[in-house]
């Protein structure tokens, strides 16, 4: 897979009162990830070329990738494929890229969600609509102690979008 | 292609009230603007300034004024001469609740194709927003250099 053909077609920066290694932990581990993703764990093999699942709060599988850039605590980069019947094979992978640096003395958190193919805004109004809830999460805990519960379903719009692309969708 | 606009949403644990004062009153907005101060009495039709240092960096007029859901004003910036021939863009500021916390989208749009501005608002609303976010959610701002507002484009 060639990186650089991933342009970013969603980006979302973000400052957190942290340490670079503690917002990188929090990205990368099942433990924090649970109070800030909704239940969901991110389990991660922590080298180049290591597995990278998201598993749903009832254990299945629902985002499978691996790790294409691994730089702690500065960067990292996953492929973040969700587990829908003919999803990869009709939009191509995705790939997710956190560059963590510091600022004074918050840290600049920037996500870009990576495609190898223009997709129209219904498609990536999921993302859209998901990083916000789950990186305002991830800021509340680290900041405060607690996350919020920020419940997130997958927007109409963009499953409609799938379907008409032949997708599967739950 | 999708018009030149920034969004961004963010979820913050307080009230719609809050969050409506935290927007318009220049004692919050110094903590968490990077030292900005608005002036406006927030109703239709009348101006709006956006001052740093005593100076007035931007100004515009309400343009939507419902609080505590949804406000919007335009905006042209006035200080940094690479931006003063953009065109008057607007901000939308929407505020809904959101189970126990508030979810606030912010709408930039009204730029041209290819301009610096856009670069610009990319760069600053993520550190203006993060920290009012912050603060009230913990009573305190984070310590952001000024220079993340100017990011993107190289302001003198």
């Amino acid at each position: 897979m060639k990186l650089d053909q991933f342009k970013p077609l969603t980006v979302y920066t973000i400052y957190i009162a942290s340490t670079p290694e503690k917002v990188w932990e929090a990205l990368t581990s099942a433990e924090f990830s649970r109070k800030y993703f909704s239940g969901f764990a991110v389990e991660m093999e922590p080298k180049l070329g290591g597995r990278f699942i998201v598993r749903a709060p009832d254990g299945s599988e629902h985002i499978r990738g691996e790790v294409f850039e691994y730089d702690p605590p500065n960067k990292l980069t996953v492929s973040w494929n969700v587990n829908w019947p003919d999803l990869v094979e009709k939009l191509g992978s995705t790939l997710v890229t956190y560059e963590i640096e510091t600022a004074g003395e918050a840290v600049r958190l920037t996500m870009s969600e990576r495609h190898d193919r223009a997709l129209n805004d219904d498609i990536l109004s999921g993302g859209r609509t998901g990083w916000p809830a789950i990186l305002s999460g991830l800021k509340s805990l680290l900041e405060t102690g607690k996350a919020p519960q920020i419940k997130m379903s997958p927007p109409a719009k963009m499953l409609e979008a799938l379907k008409a692309m032949g997708i599967k969708t739950p | 292609m999708s018009k030149p606009e920034f969004v961004y949403v963010t979820y913050i644990e307080t009230t719609p009230e809050k969050l409506w004062e935290a927007l318009t009153s220049s004692a919050f907005t110094r903590q968490y603007w990077f030292g900005a101060e608005v002036r406006s009495d927030w109703k239709l039709g009348s101006p709006f300034a956006l001052l740093l240092d005593g100076e007035v960096t931007d100004s515009g007029e309400i343009l939507e004024s419902d609080p505590p859901r949804r406000l919007s004003y335009s905006f042209k910036h006035h200080k940094f001469e690479e931006l003063r021939s953009e065109p008057v863009s607007r901000v939308v500021f929407t505020i809904e609740p959101f189970g126990s916390l508030v979810r606030l989208t912010v709408l930039h749009d009204g730029f041209v194709e290819g301009g610096k501005y856009l670069g610009a608002v990319s760069n600053g609303w993520p550190a203006i927003l993060s920290g009012l976010k912050s603060l009230l959610e913990r009573g305190q701002v984070l310590a952001i250099p000024r220079t993340a507002l100017n990011k993107g484009f190289d302001a003198k």
